[in-house]
């Protein structure tokens, strides 16, 4: 027998209040997009009114055309009109007010709810996803202008200046989506999914993190009509201070964003620790729930330094505090170390979640378990921790204190230690496997062989000997690109073909994805084999000029990144044509997974689940015919009650319940 | 990590379809790292970058030559693991059941753990031994440099008054030659304190005697890159920073700027010479006369400069153009394309 009516627990979203929900209104006086862009204009004008008002009484704004202050303000003004049109602080005004909210979550039907501020973990998802897509295309474009200009080492296609501004906006917009490009569409959109919640911990905070994204990019391109910014994605003062006000759009977009993932990061810890579903012990939380878990921690905990580091940017610029600049009393150092202890530990939050995603997607396609899973997850425990202590070696030239490269030396190449754990668990799972090279599969096995240079190449930029030649050049350039493209983005394209039958009930051809893959995985190693190459070299980074012998590798190089391009133009049509066009029906679990989220229909209802499922099994026991199914969808009454009444003794009774098929 | 490439293999080893999976995969493991080993460290090595022009240079190419032969294992043993796995371990068309479930092995999870430990910690004794023993490696120490070449003193009170004084450097005695690199936007000068304090725009080394290098900028920071001198040092403004090395070998080598410094980073860079002991002092010497006039207005000479109090800056910048410690600012609208 099931329980018909859900007990008013915690998972009722939105805090919903039984005093009725207000009277729609017609729908473009609604709080949507158009109305947040009015907001937004409206806010960038007064801002940059009020900055030039106060500017004005300033000698050095005066004598120059530069006033900082004008743009800062205006920006600040502007990500505020955008969240008051949106509508973002309208239920926090009623409830303060004593008059009923509309907090839903669902708001609008069709597409027209992708427009709103949804408080809907599902629709936010989606959200991600095409702003992340937008965010990578953008930067991929300015990559393709990069590698124009480095066809001829003194031919210049682009000038100079236009060439570092393309250099600095492609590093940032990059560095800025992948921080977000798994945790926002997949992390927020499955992870309810996964451990059985109907929501996650705070709608509203998720909601938040997206609809700053917007607003980062559009600031971040703003910096193009301000004359761009010299410094590349690191931002590094005296030049910070020096540079104009393009500037200002790179530390405030970055630091906005990092405001983003600090929202993302606390709320799908909050839900993870909080919402998991009776019998989703730890010992069962999906590897990708682990990779969220760690990123999460990592985004919170690393993410308010890049913050304040930004703003320190923004206020020398501005107000003339001089935290950055030697000759005034501050330090140069000081915004290296802040920064990379931002960057280091970031970049891990670029590679767990890959390890999550393949982690997820490996078992399913070898139909084993995942091999070691505690070993898995104590190696993105290990990672996350590590990446703490490692940041000063991107200062191993830098003029620190000698003594500490040693020390730095030493914990760098401790975390080649857990993320070899990575490889344990997949070779072990591969292990006399029976392997189906779909499409996901292969980008999960392309993984494991990007990641694999990336990561060896990280062994010798560790090591301070070989780091004195490798430090600044193209090896560390194309290391990360193997790390973060190779490893990252191969995973989120895996994801996608992965969970798009999930999310949209629509799969995507498997032979277009098929042809994609290939191109992209001969391009993408074509594009960046060779760079560790002209790296060791010679080749510094971000230069528009090079050596004359290195014009053969940098063609070749370019060649490669134009059909890198073109690969993603081949997922770009197969994704429009086979979600707009074919709509060939996916079944509702189309790859035999046991995970949790497959149990559901595709597209999920609005609450995910009927009832709160009871968990019974791991996610990963393939092959074993006595495990059980991976949870109980339709648990008999009182087992939830008797989930939420103790915290041990509920999670036990709820394991022993089994088998109720009411 | 590379031995235990192929244990996950071991314990299974024979049981599935009486092929030896585990055992053939050791043996061409085994095979294909020692050919592989082997390549790396007699063919590809003596050619690896940044060559061996330099103590720092050699000692690097002997480093990223270890690590490379160390990695070849590991490379090849996780390729040719997945290889095989898609090679054979495929499901069979028609069978729709799993494969049979093995959920860890405490044993070879140890051994994985236990190995990759150890290599990882081989490589950080190793890489601090290769770091110390010549000198910091070539790589910016900071202003209190703690790994210096053996048997050198730094001099450190110069004459200065005099632009034609007599060097108070002589090849093969102990007091090491000091170049100051100053970098600017958007190029490199060096000052040499022990030639009457003069400053060119061309770095000249002689051969077989270490060099202190000692860094700084004026204004956003730089790294000083002698690619084939295997030195590089990050040039911060206010901030000494001392890289060592010995050249060992007469010839060319560039010097480019390897941090971003704003808009003409990329064309940052010049060649400069490791010549014989007698022509550099007879270079230097000369340099010294011809410079005479600009080192008169030069400020005195000095681990730092703040260009923003320098007196005679536009004097200098009229007499020779461009002079780093005299704050002669690259002029970004006249770019100079090397």
């Amino acid at each position: 027998m099931a329980i018909e009516t859900q007990p008013d627990s915690a998972q009722a979203p939105g805090g919903r209040e039984p005093g009725g929900t207000p009277k729609e209104r017609s729908w473009w006086l609604r709080p949507a997009f158009h109305t947040a862009l009015i907001g937004a204009f409206a806010g960038y004008a007064f801002g940059h009114w009020l900055g030039n008002f106060i500017g004005s009484q300033y000698q050095q704004v005066g004598t120059s055309d530069d006033n900082d202050l004008a743009i800062v303000l205006g920006y600040a003004f502007l990500v505020l009109g955008w969240l008051i049109g949106l509508g973002v602080f309208n239920d926090l005004v009623r409830q303060m007010l004593g008059k009923p909210i509309n907090g839903n979550g669902h708001t609008g039907n069709g597409l027209a709810k992708y427009f709103r501020y949804s408080l809907d973990h599902k629709t936010v998802g989606i959200q991600y996803l095409i702003g992340m897509l937008v965010y990578f295309f953008t930067g991929g474009l300015l990559a393709m202008a990069i590698r124009t200009e480095l066809l001829s080492p003194s031919y210049h296609v682009i000038s100079p200046s236009t060439y570092i501004e393309v250099v600095g906006a492609h590093g940032t917009m990059m560095m800025m989506m992948m921080t977000s490009v798994i945790l926002g569409p997949f992390g927020n959109y499955l992870v309810p999914l996964m451990i059985g919640s109907k929501r996650v911990a705070f709608p509203r905070i998720e909601a938040l993190s997206f609809w700053l994204t917007p607003c980062a990019y559009v600031i971040l391109l703003s910096s193009f009509p301000l004359g761009g910014f010299p410094t590349g994605w690191t931002g590094y003062a005296p030049l910070s201070i020096q540079a104009g006000e393009g500037m200002d759009a790179y530390a405030f977009a970055f630091g906005l964003m990092g405001i983003s993932i600090i929202l993302a990061g606390f709320n799908i810890i909050c839900t993870i620790i909080c919402y998991r579903a009776p019998g989703m012990r730890w010992s069962r939380l999906p590897m990708f729930v682990w990779a969220m878990l760690t990123t999460g921690f990592l985004l919170v905990l690393a993410a308010p330094v890049l913050v304040g580091g930004m703003y320190m940017i923004i206020t020398d610029r501005t107000a003339q505090t001089a935290f950055f600049v030697n000759q005034l009393g501050g330090s140069s150092y000081l915004y290296e170390d802040l920064f990379w202890f931002f960057g280091h530990p970031e970049v891990y939050i670029l590679a767990l979640p890959g390890f999550g995603i393949v982690s997820e997607i490996i078992p399913v396609f070898t139909r084993k378990p995942l091999f070691g899973y505690k070993v898995a997850a104590a190696g993105m425990f290990g990672v996350a921790i590590l990446s703490f202590f490692v940041w000063q070696h991107h200062l191993f030239d830098s003029g620190m204190d000698p003594d500490m490269r040693p020390l730095f030396m030493l914990t760098t190449e401790l975390i080649s230690i857990p993320t070899g754990f990575i490889y344990l668990v997949a070779m072990g799972t591969f292990w006399k496997a029976k392997i189906r090279l779909t499409v996901p599969m292969l980008f999960a096995i392309a993984l494991y062989i990007n990641f694999l240079f990336g990561g060896i190449s990280g062994v010798f930029l560790s090591d301070v000997p070989a780091d004195t030649t490798a430090h600044g050049s193209f090896f560390v350039m194309a290391h990360f690109h193997y790390t973060i493209m190779g490893g990252l983005i191969f995973a989120f394209f895996g994801a996608i073909y992965y969970w798009l039958p999930k999310i949209m009930g629509i799969k995507l051809n498997e032979t277009l994805g098929k042809i994609h893959f290939w191109t992209m995985f001969i391009a993408f190693n074509s594009t960046f084999m060779p760079l560790f190459a002209v790296g060791m070299l010679g080749q510094p980074r971000r230069v528009f000029e090079y050596a004359r012998n290195l014009e053969t590798l940098n063609d070749w190089v370019s060649i490669s990144a134009f059909c890198l391009g073109g690969s993603l133009l081949i997922f770009i049509f197969n994704f429009v044509m086979s979600t707009v066009v074919w709509r060939e029906r996916a079944p509702q679990n189309p790859w035999q997974s046991r995970g949790l989220e497959w149990q559901v229909p595709s597209p999920p209802p609005p609450e995910n689940f009927k009832y709160i499922p009871v968990v019974l099994a791991g996610p990963y026991e393939y092959g074993d015919p006595d495990a059980l199914p991976v949870a109980d969808l339709n648990p008999p009454a009182g087992v939830i009650a008797g989930a939420l009444a103790g915290v041990g003794a509920g999670a036990d009774s709820a394991t022993t319940s089994t088998g109720s098929e009411a | 990590m590379a031995a235990e490439a192929s244990s996950p293999a071991a314990p299974a080893a024979g049981s599935i379809g009486g092929r030896r999976d585990g055992l053939w995969l050791l043996v061409i493991w085994i095979v294909l790292s020692i050919i592989g080993c082997l390549l790396v460290a007699l063919v590809w090595g003596p050619h690896m970058p940044p060559g061996a022009q330099s103590s720092s240079a050699a000692s690097q190419q002997t480093d990223i030559t270890v690590l490379a032969v160390i990695a070849t294992p590991v490379i090849i043993g996780v390729l040719l693991y997945f290889g095989w796995a898609i090679a054979f371990w495929r499901q069979k068309p028609g069978d729709e059941t799993d494969a049979a479930p093995i959920h860890g092995n405490t044993k070879i999870q140890a051994t994985w753990i236990t190995a990759t430990a150890a290599i990882v910690l081989a490589l950080a004794v190793y890489g601090t031994y290769e770091l110390i023993a010549p000198a910091g490696a070539g790589a910016g120490e900071g202003p209190q440099p703690i790994w210096k070449p053996a048997g050198t003193v730094a001099q450190t009170s110069f004459n200065c008054q005099s632009p034609t004084a007599a060097p108070t450097w002589q090849p093969g005695t102990s007091n090491i030659l000091q170049v100051q690199v100053i970098g600017q936007q958007w190029a490199w000068t060096y000052r040499y304190p022990q030639f009457g304090c003069m400053e060119t725009t061309q770095l000249m080394l002689p051969v077989g005697e270490p060099v202190q290098f000692n860094v700084t900028s004026l204004d956003v920071i730089h790294s000083f890159w002698a690619y084939q001198l295997g030195v590089k040092a990050d040039a911060n403004p206010g901030v000494n920073n001392v890289a060592y090395t010995t050249p060992e070998h007469v010839g060319q080598f560039v010097v480019r700027c390897s941090e971003l410094c704003g808009i003409w980073h990329g064309a940052m860079y010049n060649y400069a010479n490791v010549v014989s002991d007698s022509d550099f002092v007879n270079w230097a010497k000369s340099q010294q006369v011809q410079l005479a006039s600009v080192t008169k207005l030069l400020p005195p000479y000095a681990l730092t400069y703040d260009p923003t109090v320098v007196n005679n800056m536009g004097k200098v910048n009229q007499q020779l153009g461009l002079t780093g410690a005299g704050g002669g600012y690259y002029n970004p609208a006249d770019p100079e394309q090397p």
